[in-house]
């Protein structure tokens, strides 16, 4: 069985080659392992492979089915969910607009050539405070439109998602720990949210990897160098459910991050400070301390914006 | 473009003979080791930038009829002397596809055709042509069934349009994952069925949407009745997509009802129809993708050279061009710079942008073809309706 003394959250690097079995196996696990890969979406069904790395021992949670159930039979929430999905959009959008301008700013002032270079340095942290302010005021936002949202639903009020909450609950009582694949970052989320996992996710040992360890962070910030059009913006979207402190995770960030290019990942090292950027690369593995922080030694983005180690518990 | 038809000497590197050099200079030369020759060879052969062309056959002259503007538009070929073979080499830059046809000449007989000896075909709205493909062109990977992806689903949609006072029939594409809970961005595809059977459109959506790269989309595949009639600027053809398709589609297919989520395409004459569609309803679509739009016009004068298909877009680019308005927030144009129609679409960018609207312009080395038009599809389809990349992490 499991033994309280050992992490209870461990962050893995993608699992494109899967090391989760040796991971089991090492943490002790021997009994049922509840997983939650909404992020799959439809394919969340298509459990076989990760039901394999598990021993058989893996009771899927269906949180992507269950919330489509939800969606087909109740009409006015299935309405008020789309109306806060369409108005987080557009805000993201125009968040972005925003931030593509500070952030042009903020590259025209460090290309500036200075001629008294303390005045640079000054107008570089006016800039790097304005982009930081633009990420709190966002995501302050995204969580008052996510707080009205669940006020006005009520969803423990609602039959079908009440009973829905209730069996994902009993699922989870009896399981020695908690899987949480990638996928995408939204649809996990949002299941997490609705079926109000939280709680109890706070009690259980829970193993995540990509989208899945984003979430369990306190802000999850999305980025992709190497989408079709080039580079996209780091972009602040939404709280996690906080249970990683004082961390952006950053899966896969080798390959989707230009890391030759310090001076941006240096940048993008300050802008979420003083969370660390914790770099879950192929092959990571991370555990958490008991109080949510990742440990000495785990793989971060250094203040130079080269990858390195951290020191220290990386605390408040 | 240059052409040259023997090899230079002297150079201090030596290069490897061209193969038809090392063929024209073997002293065993017949028209069976020709016949082997051809056998292993598929013309043009492409070393490097050089392209050689060949011609098999008992003929008086033989050209390259290649459509690269601005260059001479026949090329002749020569004949190794006492054979049948004929040949020539021409330079294409790197990653070029030129549309060619041979012409060849018997007394006073002129026979225009595809090279018989070259298996690979560029369509066009005109027909087909060969098509040489220079070093350095790979015809992109997902343009090609992949069967790792699912695919989604083509239905047939047939109605009487009152506007045009004929029947329609349309295809619509909708996503591997769609369900009716979920709603879609929708894009109206002029020359549907062309853009679906010689632009692979509905491999390149399974993929390209499979991979991320574009969001899942509802996409309808219109095709035209008269084409020269309906594509440049006519209001029956504007009311029939805004008033009759697109409500057709959205009472039963749950669409995203703002501009934004509404995008119209097409190409050439096709393209001069999106824009003219959206010019008549500014407020409606939010993205065009345009390629090798037929965008003529006249600054002085009315001689246009296009002839009199050409004479409604003209008044119609000339007028837009006197007073130009914004009709969507975005605009994805392509254009080969082979192509005749490269000057006016470069025109075109600044007009556009001028008007307010946000312009992607790329320009390929290659033609007037639906494969020109299928390459560029990652580019304009990723672009107006980026996937969900930023969002899906392993």
């Amino acid at each position: 069985m499991y033994m309280s003394a050992e992490p209870r959250i461990t962050l893995l690097g993608p699992q494109r080659k899967p090391n989760l079995d040796e991971v089991v196996r090492e943490l002790g696990m021997t009994g049922p392992i509840a997983t939650i890969n909404a992020g799959w979406q439809d394919r969340e069904v298509d459990d076989t492979l990760l039901d394999s790395m598990l021993s058989g021992r893996s009771r899927n949670l269906g949180l992507w089915r269950r919330m489509q159930e939800i969606w087909d039979n109740d009409p006015e929430f299935t309405q008020a969910d789309r109306d806060r999905r369409r108005t987080m959009v557009e805000m993201q959008e125009l968040y972005l607009r925003g931030l593509d301008h500070a952030t042009r700013a903020l590259a025209d002032i460090r290309d500036h050539v200075p001629r008294r270079e303390w005045v640079r340095d000054s107008a570089l942290k006016h800039a790097e405070r304005v982009v930081r302010d633009l990420d709190t005021r966002h995501i302050d936002q995204v969580t008052r439109v996510y707080a009205d949202f669940w006020e006005r639903t009520a969803p423990h009020e609602r039959p079908a998602i009440a009973r829905a909450r209730a069996e994902v609950a009993q699922q989870l009582a009896d399981v020695e720990a908690v899987v949480m694949t990638g996928g995408d970052i939204r649809v996990l989320l949002n299941s997490l949210h609705l079926f109000n996992i939280t709680p109890i996710l706070a009690n259980k040992p829970i193993i995540a990897w990509g989208a899945g360890a984003m979430a369990l962070t306190e802000r999850v910030v999305l980025f992709n160098d190497r989408a079709t059009h080039g580079p996209t913006l780091a972009e602040v979207y939404a709280e996690g459910l906080g249970l990683v402190k004082n961390a952006v995770a950053l899966p896969s960030a080798r390959d989707r991050l230009n890391m030759s290019e310090k001076t941006r990942m240096a940048t993008i090292a300050r802008r979420f400070a003083p969370a660390q950027c914790l770099l879950l690369d192929a092959g990571a593995h991370v555990s958490v301390c008991d109080q949510g922080l990742i440990p000495a030694g785990s793989p971060i983005l250094g203040a130079d914006g080269a990858p390195t180690t951290s020191e220290s518990l990386a605390a408040a | 473009m240059s052409t040259v038809t023997t090899q230079r000497v002297g150079r201090k590197r030596k290069q490897r003979k061209l193969l038809i050099n090392e063929l024209r200079e073997r002293e065993d030369l017949s028209e069976q080791a020709i016949d082997e020759f051809l056998a292993q060879h598929q013309a043009p052969l492409v070393e490097g930038a050089k392209c050689t062309f060949l011609f098999r056959g008992e003929v008086d002259e033989v050209w390259v009829k290649h459509r690269i503007v601005n260059q001479p538009q026949r090329v002749a070929m020569k004949r190794i002397p006492g054979f049948s073979l004929w040949w020539v080499v021409i330079e294409l830059p790197e990653g070029s596809r030129v549309d060619y046809h041979l012409e060849t000449r018997v007394g006073e007989h002129h026979s225009d055709f595809n090279d018989p000896l070259n298996p690979n075909l560029a369509s066009s709205p005109l027909g087909s042509s060969s098509v040489a493909q220079a070093a350095g062109y790979t015809t992109p990977e997902w343009t090609q069934h992949d069967p790792q992806c699912r695919q989604g689903e083509l239905h047939t949609i047939e109605f009487y349009s009152k506007a045009l006072r004929r029947n329609t029939t349309s295809r619509v594409y909708l996503p591997a994952r769609y369900r009716k809970t979920s709603t879609y961005p929708l894009l109206v595809v002029h020359d549907g069925d062309d853009y679906i059977n010689h632009s692979a459109m509905r491999t390149v959506l399974d993929n390209l949407i499979h991979r991320l790269d574009m969001a899942e989309t509802v996409v309808v595949f219109s095709n035209p009745g008269d084409r020269i009639r309906e594509y440049p600027n006519y209001a029956a053809h504007a009311r029939h997509i805004t008033t009759e398709l697109i409500p057709y589609v959205a009472e039963r297919v749950p669409l995203i009802d703002r501009a934004d989520a509404r995008a119209l395409m097409g190409a050439s004459f096709g393209a001069v129809a999106s824009f003219s569609v959206a010019y008549r309803n500014p407020e409606m679509f939010g993205s065009l993708i345009l390629q090798s739009g037929s965008f003529v016009f006249t600054d002085i004068g009315n001689d246009h050279k296009g002839g009199p298909a050409f004479n409604p877009v003209v008044k119609f680019m000339n007028r837009y061009r006197e007073k130009p308005t914004k009709v969507a927030d975005n605009i994805y144009m392509s254009c080969g710079v082979y192509e005749e129609l490269i000057v006016p679409n470069r025109s075109m960018v600044p007009v556009f942008e001028g008007a307010g609207m946000t312009v992607r312009y790329v320009e390929a080395r290659d033609g007037h073809s639906w494969e020109n038009w299928r390459d560029r599809l990652q580019d304009g389809l990723s672009w107006i309706y980026p996937g969900p990349q930023r969002f899906v992490y392993e």
